[in-house]
């Protein structure tokens, strides 16, 4: 059953990214990106990651996608006919050849280490996301504040950036 | 028991998914998406030895990564709108203003 599972999460997961890259209309794009978030959410659940998984559903498919759905309906790009590079071919062969490289060292490495304090029946005791809370707040807190002063300036930024500038401004048309 | 190496060339499959994305693709936004994919990549890895090496260290990283990733989007697309607004094309390689 786990073998299923991971099968079809692969295999869906890897096919929407083929479509997110490859597709010509964006809007397309985007829903490839959002089967692709969906099935990597159901990776996470077979990884014993539930609070991730909420995380990966609510942060990712439920704001970020929407965010960048919501910019491809404001800005209403035409679908192009040229929507690769005029060089894709090379990129092509040399992103397939490093591919095969990473393919044969990932398959052939002996994979191992010291194992952790955290595992399955410790951590389900109290719950996944009870784990991932009582680590979060102690041991990496002072990351947590960072992150949470780094989201902060970037609101401010992307206000900054966006907010509709009071004069008009003269239309720099350089560089079309 | 499904092995590690598969979830590690799982991943390098969708990394390596965004890179082309990013190189091939001609629209910004598609290139933001193909970053996406790409931290999603490096999720699926840290995940995945978070749970073989019974340590919840992994998924905090991961945790952190879907944080950034959001700061990051926000910027991204607020850039993007910028660089609409001036009248300039959404395509990276007509975005050329800060070319030497």
């Amino acid at each position: 059953m786990m073998y299923v599972l991971f099968g079809y999460f692969a295999v869906v997961s890897i096919l929407s990214g083929v479509f997110t890259i490859a597709l010509k209309n964006p809007v397309h794009c985007g829903l490839g990106l959002l089967s692709l978030l969906l099935h990597v959410a159901g990776l996470f659940v077979l990884l014993n990651a539930e609070f991730l998984f909420a995380v990966q559903i609510i942060v990712y498919a439920g704001a970020i996608l929407v965010l960048y759905l919501f910019v491809l309906m404001l800005l209403n790009l035409k679908t192009e006919e040229q929507h690769l590079h005029k060089k894709y071919p090379f990129f092509l062969f040399a992103g397939v050849a490093i591919l095969g490289e990473l393919l044969i060292v990932t398959l052939q490495t002996p994979y191992g280490g010291a194992k952790g304090t955290a595992s399955a029946e410790v951590v389900l005791q109290t719950g996944p996301s009870h784990a991932v809370g009582i680590m979060m707040f102690s041991d990496y807190l002072l990351l947590f504040e960072i992150v949470g002063v780094f989201l902060l300036g970037a609101i401010i930024g992307a206000i900054v950036l966006a907010k509709t500038p009071t004069p008009p401004t003269p239309k720099t048309d350089a560089a079309t | 028991m499904i092995p590690l190496s598969a979830y590690v060339a799982l991943s390098a499959i969708l990394f390596m998914t965004g890179l082309l994305g990013v190189l091939i693709r001609r629209n910004f936004i598609i290139v933001l998406m193909s970053v996406e994919i790409m931290l999603n990549a490096a999720n699926v890895n840290l995940v995945a030895f978070s749970h073989y090496l019974e340590s919840m260290a992994g998924q905090l990283a991961a945790l952190f990564v879907i944080a950034i990733a959001a700061g990051e989007a926000a910027v991204g697309l607020a850039i993007i709108i910028v660089v609409f607004r001036g009248k300039i094309a959404t395509n990276v390689d007509q975005i050329n203003l800060l070319k030497w």
